[in-house]
């Protein structure tokens, strides 16, 4: 395959659950596992948001987690990119009527790419992913163009 | 508290549980002197919000409850409902929810056992498996429409039949997993580095386990002897003479360890293949569902008044319903209590005495699926210095100890 000029290096993502059912995080997971095979884009799961490009973010932010939330995106290094993964991040989905909420996750961080469905299916969730990079090769571009050193 | 104990917290970015939680260790040396639990930060309120919806809305709320038993708790409260509304369930209704259970039961338990096999750093162990379970999901999509939050319940039966070009592709896929279950129990119960991490690791017994009701295969490698299917059976599940799987049946003894919780799980994938196979051979003819017009379903729950228990036996163990309905649409009263609720607490025995690069792998025993444990921060008290350990650092603490066994 031959890759586009979008695939200037390897993506590497922190995945963070805000409160979900969990089906959108094994999706996740199912996407990272030999079938569907992120990992041959060079997209990699990280542990800690310092180290990240992209944040996925799961889960309708329940009022304990929207402080973590803003503290896991304040900690992840600029340019990023912030993907919904999931109805009930976008618009509250089945828990829209909930008490202990503060999100959708959009009210909490900005996000760049929102993909819908409960649970969406690993290949939209690949798809979102890749749509987040094209945008953040963009965003590399107009820093590196803007930056002092030129 | 001795001043020569750390504490480390971790979390409270640990989902997969219904709540992710933070953890307070005391650490003396390597040594986990005490643990506390402080869950909470995923609370979404499902009981409040159920209270405001009808039982029929409710059913997509409870496969919400968790993704990963996004069969069980619909199961269970649909027999809440049904039990407090008197409603007779057709026959190939109830086979038809035993097979999707026990469906996702394989499903469930080989999630697990990848993600087992990460926490102790066999990442190609985590991707065989995983690539294993794509078939199950393959089929639950075939049968349900849906991978995950299948949507098959229904207050009085389930929403889709399966009918006989359907079984043909079921006998399929557990053939496939009868050929590659050999493969999978030579990993896990064969190699000596997993022996080494999980034999005598984390080890609840079976007092602690009756005294803090621990259920499912936590209670279960404990040696004690319960199974929701076997002691109460419901569903197809009366005809089929299900027996609670202890791990005596493949070693001979009870260690209660984390390496017994690894052999009752995956004997029990066996176990629901066994399960499907009977239910298939006795797929009985008929009706799939009691009442089929929602409208009327709704106005009989609307005129129902009674309280109504339903039982399930999840992948992680017992799961209970309790509805209670009064002549409302909405019903006055919804509490569900998931096995991890029960299995919390034998944590605290399981962790006590262990090394800190033991933690992933006890904490994943019990299967609540640890996917994002945020950080940990040793603070040393006497200099107040601190040092933030990532999940990864954890994680790696947990393989270099494999590799350190291996050798
Ligand atoms: S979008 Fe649906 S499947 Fe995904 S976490 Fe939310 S409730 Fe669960």
């Amino acid at each position: 395959m031959k890759l586009n000029k979008y695939f200037e290096r390897s993506l590497w993502v922190f995945h963070l659950n805000t409160g979900s059912c969990n089906g959108c995080d094994i999706e996740i997971v199912a996407g990272l596992t030999p079938r569907y095979d992120l990992e041959r884009f060079g997209i990699k799961l990280v542990g800690s948001p310092k180290h990240a490009d992209v944040l996925l973010v799961t889960g309708p932010v329940t009022s304990k987690m929207a402080d973590r939330v803003k503290r896991v995106y304040a900690q992840t290094p600029d340019p990023k990119a912030v993907i919904v993964v999931g109805t009930c991040g976008i618009s509250g989905g089945v828990f829209y009527n909930s008490y202990n909420l503060s999100g959708s996750i959009d009210k909490v961080i900005p996000v760049d790419v929102y993909v819908p469905g409960c649970p969406p299916r690993p290949e939209a969730i690949i798809n979102g992913v890749l749509q987040a990079w094209i945008k953040l090769e963009k965003l590399r571009k107009t820093l590196k163009d803007n930056s002092p050193a030129k | 508290m001795s001043n020569k104990t750390y504490s480390i917290p971790i979390g409270p970015v640990h989902p997969s549980l219904k709540e992710p939680m933070t953890f307070h260790f005391e650490i003396y040396g390597e040594r986990i002197e005490k643990v506390h639990l402080a869950p909470g930060d995923n609370h979404r309120g499902i009981e409040f919000m159920g209270r405001q919806r009808n039982p029929i809305q409710i059913i997509y709320l409870a496969e919400r409850i968790c993704g990963i038993c996004s069969a069980s708790h619909p199961f269970a409260f649909c027999q809440a409902v049904e039990n407090a509304m008197g409603i007779e369930v057709p026959e190939k209704a109830q086979y038809i929810r035993a097979i999707i259970a026990e469906l996702e039961r394989i499903h469930s338990h080989i999630l697990w056992a990848g993600v087992a096999a990460h926490e102790l750093g066999f990442d190609s162990v985590l991707f065989l498996s995983w690539r294993a379970r794509e078939e199950v999901l393959d089929l639950l999509e075939y049968l349900t429409g849906n991978r995950i939050n299948y949507g098959i319940f229904m207050i009085g039966g389930v929403r889709r039949d399966i009918t006989s070009e359907q079984i043909t592709r079921i006998k399929k896929t557990l053939d496939y997993y009868k050929e590659i279950y050999g493969k999978l129990e030579d990993i896990f119960l064969n190699d000596p580095t997993i022996a080494l991490r999980t034999k005598k690791v984390g080890i609840l017994s079976k007092e602690e386990a009756i005294q803090l009701s621990a259920v499912g295969p936590t209670a279960r490698a404990s040696g004690l002897n319960k199974d929701v299917r076997q002691d109460q059976p419901y569903a197809a599940y009366a005809d089929l003479e299900v027996q609670a799987i202890t791990p005596e049946v493949y070693s001979g003894k009870v260690n209660g360890d984390v390496y017994d919780r690894i052999v009752v799980r995956l004997l029990e994938i066996v176990q629901s293949i066994q399960i499907i196979e009977q239910c298939l051979a006795n797929l009985p003819e008929g009706e799939i569902v009691a009442e089929e017009k929602l409208v009327k379903l709704l106005n009989l729950i609307k005129k129902a008044q009674g309280e109504g228990i339903g039982r399930h036996e999840a992948p992680r163990g017992e799961v209970i319903h309790y509805v209670k309905l009064n002549q409302s649409e909405l019903p006055e009263v919804w509490k569900a209590r998931a096995p991890t609720y029960n299995n919390l607490m034998p944590w605290i025995p399981m962790l006590i005495g262990q090394q800190i690069a033991d933690i992933p792998i006890v904490l994943a025993s019990i299967d609540p699926c640890i996917a994002c444990m945020d950080r940990v921060t040793i603070l040393d008290r006497k200099s107040g210095q601190k040092n933030i350990l990532t999940k990864d650092d954890l994680h790696k603490l947990s393989v270099e100890k494999t590799r350190r066994m291996a050798q």
